[in-house]
């Protein structure tokens, strides 16, 4: 599967910038989810990576001189239906740890190198393949910072899912 | 500063209220509620000319996650509410949201009749095939077969076809849409409001807690493999004939929305009230 390279470096860091930022609305649907339901530590976690995934939109606004944001971009979907960057909606339980919601956290920042990587060979444009190759060194460098993050942090316990009251009974 | 455009539009965020879903979390409704402010956002109407009414249920509860205005109304009549409101307030785009039982099962009927009516709503039906709100009941779209403990060795009862229905009963615009594709929803209900008539919009949304299977449906759905059509007899073979798996947009009919002024309206208050004296 290969990204649809964008011709103009504008348009690729428009690109960017809406895959940042539907990454951050999704870590912040996600912290409300958990919040909701009274999972705080995962849902403190969600919103920590909403608030780094925000910070690095506001990089590229600044980088490229853009007062506001760039119109209509919308982030392409890679490796699946949404952008590369973007935890998926089904992917989360509500009684998850914080080790399960940094495992999602290291998917998409996987996800989105390869994206990067792969549209670096794909581009004809040098200006967007050297944008590229830079993002994708960003997103190696998240890689290890999240998996940093997650030796810090208790594997799960065996029975974590276990719900003395479930919403739903089996038996 | 660059050539790219820049804008202060409406976006998602504008349409988006401070109260807080409580879905379960990995709920597909979360992915429809985010696809209709984006929706809401290409279309480029503000929040205030936007009306969003529902039903009862878990998706029912999407008015309330908007800012636009709301009606979370009785159970299966978000259809003849919605109605009611579009005909008084011809001017508000008027969205509808629910579920599949309370679109198909206790709204059935209103269900029909705003197909056949084509007053200019959009109806988006969050399908899970369950009743989640209430625990996990078959609803018309539960699969004959599917073994829960509310219904041990399934229904046995086949499964109501909602797109058939409604292209049978007159809808102008029939869609499918996967929750787990937040902007291919959004695009497809963007096109829906816009479209005059009854638009219907069946969104595959996966109930992770009472039919955690549908998970899959994520590797299974795919573009429908052929262009809308006009014809509603065409469309009908092509969706019985699929295995509902197939997204997009499935018919765009041509037939006129209902009028909503046929001269006669009342002009104000003291009108409407000349209209009952006796």
């Amino acid at each position: 599967m290969s990204p649809t390279a964008p011709k103009t470096i504008d348009e690729f860091m428009a690109q960017a910038y809406a895959m940042e930022m539907e990454a951050a609305q999704r870590y912040a649907d996600l912290a409300d989810a958990m919040d909701t339901h009274n999972n705080h530590e995962v849902a403190e976690l969600f919103r920590k990576m909403a608030v780094i995934e925000g910070k690095h939109g506001t990089q590229i606004l600044e980088e490229m001189g853009w007062k506001s944001p760039p119109a209509n971009a919308v982030a392409p979907s890679w490796e699946g239906f949404e952008a590369a960057e973007s935890v998926p909606i089904d992917e989360v339980h509500y009684l998850m740890r914080p080790w399960h919601a940094l495992q999602l956290a290291l998917a998409a920042e996987q996800r989105a190198e390869r994206f990067f990587a792969t549209l670096a060979k794909s581009t004809t444009d040098e200006s967007v393949r050297k944008a590229a190759l830079e993002l994708q060194e960003e997103e190696r460098e998240h890689v290890e910072l999240v998996r940093a993050w997650m030796a810090k942090v208790p594997q799960p316990e065996k029975d974590w899912a276990e719900d003395p009251d479930p919403p739903r009974y089996d038996q | 500063m660059n050539d790219v455009a820049t804008s202060a539009a409406l976006t998602a965020a504008n349409f988006k209220s401070a109260v807080k879903p409580v879905w379960c979390p990995g709920c597909g409704d979360y992915s429809v509620l985010s696809s209709v402010t984006k929706a809401l956002a290409i279309i480029g109407k503000p929040p205030h000319e936007v009306g969003v009414v529902s039903g009862i249920g878990c998706s029912s509860r999407i008015p309330a996650y908007t800012s636009c205005f709301g009606f979370h109304g009785v159970h299966g009549r978000a259809l003849a509410a919605a109605t009611g409101l579009k005909v008084a307030r011809p001017d508000l785009t008027v969205v509808v949201t629910g579920g599949d039982g309370d679109g198909y099962s206790i709204g059935g009927n209103h269900f029909l009749h705003a197909c056949r009516r084509n007053v200019d709503l959009t109806y988006i039906v969050m399908d899970n095939h369950v009743y989640g709100m209430t625990k996990g009941q078959p609803s018309p779209t539960t699969e004959p077969d599917w073994d829960s403990k509310l219904a041990p060795g399934g229904t046995k009862i086949r499964v109501f076809h909602p797109l058939v229905v409604a292209l049978a009963a007159g809808a102008n615009f029939v869609a499918r849409a996967f929750a787990g594709d937040p902007n291919g929803t959004a695009a497809v209900i963007a096109q829906a409001i816009q479209h005059p008539g009854f638009s219907f919009v069946e969104v595959l949304s996966p109930c992770v807690t009472f039919r955690p299977e549908q998970k899959e449906w994520k590797s299974l759905v795919r573009p429908a493999p052929v262009e809308a059509t006009d014809d509603p007899a065409l469309a009908a073979r092509r969706v019985m004939g699929d295995d509902g798996l197939n997204l997009g947009v499935l018919y765009a009919g041509t037939r006129p929305a209902y009028a909503l002024d046929y001269g006669r309206s009342p002009k104000n208050v003291s009108d409407l009230e000349m209209e009952f004296r006796v």
